[in-house]
């Protein structure tokens, strides 16, 4: 009998893929489908303080091998979330809560929020690259990243989450940071800063010019991000860019991932990704020998 | 590599709805696509036309519909798509109740049947003016009846009360149905009185149209995915539809 339940940084999941901040996480409904479909854990949409309406479209360009998105943060804010999380925390699978802010003490304000809501965990979005003042433009320095972090587990009991840019040449100090700061696990990657421009009509497609590149295209860069850091730090890295397959997952896992995050393959592959994933992965196991599918975490490196 | 398209016909279709016509191919019948008009805005649109001259057929009511809306033949749009689930289109005797510009998923529909005994046509509008797509309907249907509001055109009242008494002279095995989200809890009511089953096509907030961002959802389905065309049985249990509605933000608004 072959296992995929995972246990890392305090969390226990039933299987190691978890729906990635940004899909299909904006109401609690769906993110109860994302975890009935399979989800060992679902993510929520990053949230503020304020409601913030995002972009106007275009938000999203689609590409042969991903997708360019610019959403801008949309959300309802962390007060209406309140609603959201009580029908998200109803499915089958712990819900982790993104956050996003400019300020060391609106993170702890919003994890506090969301612990009391019932997340799980809280993961720390300080690498969206494609809103003014968050995201990206503090997670690339690892001062701020490193009392980001320690701030927010100062104020919450959950497990705190850091996810990080691949947009800079600093990744691994800010990798150390986050443990420095006392972060419990890494979530690495974030999408890549990119573009799209229209020949015809001259300019670039999306509103905000600039958007963040997502799917099998960047597949690469976020698993050599995972193996860098696995090699750098000893808290445990949760992997993600571009998984679409079992064999897409095992990848990450070797490269040192203890789980990985599945977005753009929601909207490329269906829901029913989760489940191809995890079928996958058990077939893997079995063909194997392996009991466990933390058996596979950073073989790469051996 | 042309990555927008030209307008190539632009028709008056009523008062303040437009017809644009462009080479696109591909989609089912009650599918969408994203269209932008560059340096505006990008929205969905169902296919008033499909085959190789699709078609979109917009009210203007907006920013980004006014905007095409005042498109002519030689301007260029981008249209990324088909996306959706349309229409399930089966067997039988068919009836189909667009409410103003809800007529435009209906007449792609009306095309791929392409029997016009075997399926009936109910089209409302607030008044005569608003009436669209009424003579290619009867090319395609050999019942096509007409309601408005304010009685300017066909029988004053409801498309939904021209539609139940059209259920109760004949029999019908679906109804299909688009237009405002008001009209269509009605439909489904009558539909469930006469004991007809129906698919009806959902409109919301859309942002990326592709089935990720999540801004379309009602009660957990995308209206990009799993829609824009749901079955009675789904939308019966829905807890947000002819209720309430999501905002840029995420948030919820009451209808």
């Amino acid at each position: 009998m072959t296992s995929l339940t995972v246990t890392f940084a305090g969390l226990s999941l039933r299987n190691p893929t978890m729906l990635a901040s940004g899909i299909m996480d904006e109401t609690g409904a769906s993110m109860r489908r994302m975890a009935e479909a399979g989800a060992g854990a679902v993510v929520t949409k990053s949230i503020g303080r304020e409601a913030r309406d995002g972009y106007p479209n275009p938000t999203l360009v689609e590409l042969d091998d991903g997708y360019i998105n610019a959403m801008g943060l949309p959300g309802p804010g962390i007060d209406a979330f309140e609603e959201e999380m009580a029908e998200a925390v109803k499915g089958p699978s712990p819900v982790i809560g993104s956050l996003f802010a400019a300020t060391p003490d609106d993170f702890a304000f919003l994890a506090q929020r969301m612990q009391r809501y019932g997340a799980a965990a809280v993961e720390l979005n300080m690498s969206c690259p494609h809103a003014k003042g968050y995201g990206m433009e503090i997670g690339v320095d690892p001062d701020m990243v490193r009392s980001i972090v320690r701030e927010v587990k100062r104020a919450v009991d959950i497990p705190v989450l850091s996810k990080l840019t691949p947009n800079t040449h600093r990744l691994l100090e800010v990798g150390k940071a986050v443990e420095e700061g006392g972060g419990d696990a890494i979530v690495a990657v974030n999408t890549v800063k990119a573009m799209a421009i229209s020949v015809d009509a001259r300019r670039p497609v999306l509103y905000n010019r600039t958007g963040g590149l997502s799917g099998p295209a960047i597949k690469g860069v976020g698993l050599r991000c995972v193996y860098e850091l696995y090699a750098a730090v000893d808290v445990p890295i949760i992997g993600v860019g571009g998984i679409e397959t079992a064999d897409d997952a095992l990848e990450y896992m070797m490269a040192g991932a203890v789980a990985v995050q599945i977005g753009s393959a929601v909207g490329r592959k269906g829901i029913g990704v989760f489940g191809q994933v995890t079928n996958g992965m058990t077939k893997y196991l079995e063909a194997n020998g392996m009991n466990s599918i933390g058996e596979v975490v950073g073989l790469a490196h051996e | 590599m042309s990555d927008l398209v030209r307008i190539e016909e632009v028709a008056e279709q009523g008062r303040g709805i437009t017809t644009l016509r462009f080479r696109f191919s591909g989609g089912t019948p009650g599918q969408f696509v994203m269209v932008w008009v560059p340096g505006v805005d990008e929205v969905p649109m169902s296919l008033s036309y499909q085959g190789e001259l699709a078609g979109i057929t917009v009210k203007n009511i907006g920013e980004a519909t006014a905007a095409l809306s005042s498109l002519r033949e030689g301007d260029r749009i981008g249209v990324r798509g088909p996306y959706g689930t349309g229409w399930m289109i089966p067997k039988g005797r068919l009836l189909c109740v667009g409410g103003g510009v809800g007529m435009a998923p209906l007449m792609s529909a009306l095309d791929a049947i392409n029997e016009p005994s075997s399926v009936d046509v109910a089209i409302g509008a607030r008044d005569a003016g608003e009436i669209i797509f009424d003579e290619r309907a009867k090319e395609l249907s050999q019942d096509v009846r007409i309601s408005t509001d304010d009685g300017s055109r066909g029988v004053k009242g409801t498309v939904v009360a021209l539609a139940a008494s059209m259920m109760a002279e004949k029999k019908y095995d679906m109804v299909l149905g688009c237009g405002p989200e008001i009209m269509l809890r009605y439909l489904l009511a009558a539909c469930k009185d006469a004991g007809v089953r129906c698919q009806v096509s959902l409109e919301r907030l859309m942002k990326c149209g592709a089935g990720l961002c999540g801004s379309c959802v009602v009660d957990g389905l995308r209206v990009c995915v799993e829609g824009p065309v749901f079955f009675d049985e789904q939308v019966e249990g829905m807890s947000e539809f002819g209720r309430c509605k999501r905002t840029a933000s995420g948030g919820m608004t009451r209808a």
